[in-house]
């Protein structure tokens, strides 16, 4: 491998650095006890407290899965603390009553909150380690009906939504790291979109892990009512750690009929050192359910970070001639493993579902591709197309694509398409030779390469993407 | 041509490269001169194309001996992407395809890249375009080219067509076109040639490295140089290219035998 690739490849971490704040830790274990804690720090109700428990103990009886295409070391989950928050000095009403210390780590991320509410019309809800600490536009979005907020607020000022949605998407013992997240949830986004209502503008979270060796857990729930429609952004990033952190979230989407949701994700946590030392462990499961007639669910994601991602948006087509949609780009470089893609699931008659997924490996990285398209005997037409593209950065790296197809309705139509491809010595010869770095190259090359899924984000977003896939493979060509 | 009062471009002494511990190159002594046109002739393995690429900087080869100043510096001081923007172009045999990048796209970068390079303004997209397409014209290229993934799926003629528009576009000190003849067509090798011609001025200077003689039917070259085995080991005019023609190689080994024999 050239030496160019190699000092891009071993860039350091931009956004390695601990913030200064003192924060309110759990003591580490998990048991009954700790889910009362979290339950009676966060003065939630009875019926929530149960459905923690109950996850608890679904937990208890499931098997860490193992199928899948990453090794790290097991987690101790004893080891690990579960409720964290900064200690806030009183009750915000206002962005100026944020800790100052807070707003410079998001400055240093390059996420001035305020002006970028402010210049880019995006209402940022920030989490920070588990809690929600500052809102905007929220009153700008309650003049139409939206609710967008804390998890937590929500819990409290709307618990019926809450009731009737939690865990309809994604049950209490789905899958194992599904389970631990509803018993043991600290915080996330909760939004609602009223029947007929457009959200006027992006609804953006950002979210940042701080405390070290504190697992997050957050939980997100969206529910778009009948023709309604939302765009969602997720943007991560971390500071660098020496000792892994596990991240389990949950997200689950709702759209009845005729409802529009959009859930893009930019993903750059703390992916360890060059030796692969530290780093994310990242566990999710995201789902959305096209429950109505002509609902739509639209997953975008750029996966940069993490030491091991698990992760497979997913949607399950309940309503007829409903339509799911996954856009994925998943770099990885040095040691990080990635398993990552999609569940389509054709329940309704003329359901139809897009997969483009783009992994981008380097380094000694692992990047699998693993989805599954299943027709179900009531999908009549149902119709599948997927497109599965692997490039390769180095010699050392490499791709996997693991498609499952199980089609029970003769009248289906699945297609699947895959390719892998090399940055070669050559390729960047032929741009050196016309005056063109080694960085420009590959950066124009992975571009080329990302163009169908990056059509996908919205703009701003879309130019954060782009700079941040430059940044994390800016010399690993050779 | 040949001019009174050029200056030296290019000045290669003893040469010597590898590529994995096999030598190729063994010792070359060239003198390139402003405005000046040679063709580096030789049999496959004679190490012409090693040449090209050694001077354009490929990471494959090593330099094991010798020097080469470029306008008086050390070429070897540069990086790759150094050289080309110095002025040094090399026209590929075989241009490689780079799926998802669109020519257009392509072009502009280096293209403003080498206008960055004199302090001149970049153009944006829509001035680029209007110079591209002129530049298209002339080598009779369809337009729908600039849509297109850099040569992928081209034919064996457009990619050829795609250095000779790369070199107009980025306008060298010395371009060096290696087989740049070959897999063309005998109309597509006369559009090729002609827009060689319109480029080579008193300024720059042209380095043909080719099997065939029938290129320098249309560009008419100062020198020609017979390379076997690493070496230059006959240097003349125009019709030696024709002598070569007519003899074939081993007319120069043999000659060559011959001379030291006697």
């Amino acid at each position: 491998m050239g030496a160019v690739l190699q000092d891009l490849i071993n860039k350091p971490y931009e956004h390695g650095f601990v913030t200064d704040i003192e924060s309110d830790v759990a003591p580490k274990g998990l048991s009954e006890d700790t889910i009362r804690l979290i339950s009676s720090k966060k003065n939630e109700p009875e019926w929530l407290l149960d459905f923690r428990l109950k996850a608890y103990q679904k937990w208890l009886t499931l098997e860490e899965p193992e199928w899948s295409n990453v090794k790290y070391p097991k987690i101790d989950f004893q080891a690990i603390s579960y409720y964290s928050s900064p200690k806030p000095k009183k009750k915000l009403a206002s962005m100026d009553e944020v800790d100052p210390e807070l707003l410079r780590t998001f400055e240093k991320l390059g996420v001035p909150m305020s002006e970028r509410a402010a210049l880019a019309g995006v209402a940022v809800d920030v989490i920070f380690d588990s809690v929600s600490v500052a809102t905007t536009y929220k009153e700008k979005l309650a003049e139409v009906g939206i609710i967008f907020g804390s998890f937590t607020e929500a819990v409290h000022s709307h618990p019926e939504l809450i009731k009737k949605y939690l865990g309809s998407v994604v049950p209490v013992g789905d899958n194992y790291y599904a389970a631990l997240n509803s018993a043991v949830f600290t915080d996330g986004s909760f939004c609602y979109i009223p029947k007929g209502v457009k959200c006027p503008m992006d609804l953006s979270t950002y979210f940042r892990i701080n405390t070290e060796e504190s697992g997050q857990f957050e939980r997100t729930l969206i529910i778009a009512e009948e023709g309604s429609s939302v765009s969602y952004l997720e943007g991560c990033t971390a500071p660098r750690f020496d000792t892994n952190q596990l991240h389990a979230a949950v997200v689950e989407l709702v759209a009845l009929d005729n409802a529009d949701i959009k859930y893009s994700t930019v993903q750059n946590w703390y992916a360890g050192d060059e030796n692969g030392v530290g780093g994310i462990y990242n566990f999710v499961t995201k789902r959305g359910l096209a429950k109505g007639k002509n609902s739509r669910i639209s997953w975008t994601q750029v996966e940069t970070g993490s030491a091991i991602t698990w992760k497979y948006p997913s949607c399950v087509l309940q309503g007829d001639n409903s339509v799911g949609e996954f856009y994925s780009v998943a770099v990885t470089n040095n040691y990080q493993e990635a398993d990552t893609g999609t569940k389509m699931i054709h329940i309704g008659k003329n359901t139809r579902s897009t997969i483009v997924s783009k992994g981008i490996s380097a380094g000694h990285s692992n990047n699998s591709y693993r989805g599954l398209v299943r027709i179900t005997p009531t999908a009549a037409n149902a119709r599948n197309f997927s497109q599965c593209d692997s490039m390769l950065i180095g010699d050392l790296c490499s791709a996997s694509t693991f498609p499952y197809i199980q089609t029970r309705n003769n009248s289906a139509k699945v297609e699947h398409e895959a390719s892998t491809s090399k940055i070669g010595e050559d390729q960047l010869f032929y741009f050196a030779q016309r005056g063109i770095g080694s960085e420009e190259a590959v950066s124009m090359i992975i571009n080329g390469f990302c163009k169908d899924v990056f059509q996908q984000l919205p703009m701003e977003f879309a130019v954060e993407a782009t700079n941040l896939l430059g940044l994390k493979l800016e010399g690993s060509v050779g | 041509m040949i001019y009174q009062d050029s200056k030296i471009l290019l000045e290669v002494r003893g040469l010597c490269a590898t590529v994995n511990n096999s030598e190729i190159l063994k010792g070359i002594d060239l003198t390139i001169k402003s405005g000046e046109i040679h063709a580096i002739m030789g049999t496959n393995g004679s190490g012409k194309s090693t040449l090209a690429k050694v001077l354009a900087g490929h990471t494959d080869y090593e330099i094991t001996g010798g020097t080469v100043d470029f306008e008086g510096k050390n070429l070897f001081d540069l990086e790759p992407e150094e050289r080309a923007r110095a002025g040094i172009f090399l026209g590929f045999q075989y241009p490689i395809e780079i799926p998802g990048v669109a020519n257009n796209q392509f072009l502009r970068l280096a293209f403003n890249t080498a206008q960055v390079q004199q302090n001149k303004d970049e153009l944006d997209p829509l001035e680029f375009d209007d110079l591209v397409r002129e530049k298209m014209k002339l080598l009779e290229m369809n337009p729908d080219f600039l849509d297109r993934s850099v040569n992928e799926n081209f034919s064996g003629g457009e990619k050829k067509r795609n250095e000779i528009l790369q070199m107009s576009l980025l306008d060298p000190k010395i371009a060096i076109l290696d087989e740049t003849d070959s897999g063309l067509d005998i109309d597509a090798l006369r559009i090729v040639s002609n827009g060689v011609n319109q480029l080579a001025n008193k300024d720059n200077a042209t380095i043909l490295v080719t099997h065939y003689q029938r290129m320098l039917n249309y560009i008419v070259p100062d020198y020609v140089h017979v390379m076997e085995s690493g070496r230059i080991v006959k240097t003349g005019g125009k019709q030696l290219a024709l002598d070569l023609e007519k003899h074939g190689y081993d007319w120069v080994t043999i000659e060559k035998t011959a001379a030291v024999g006697a």
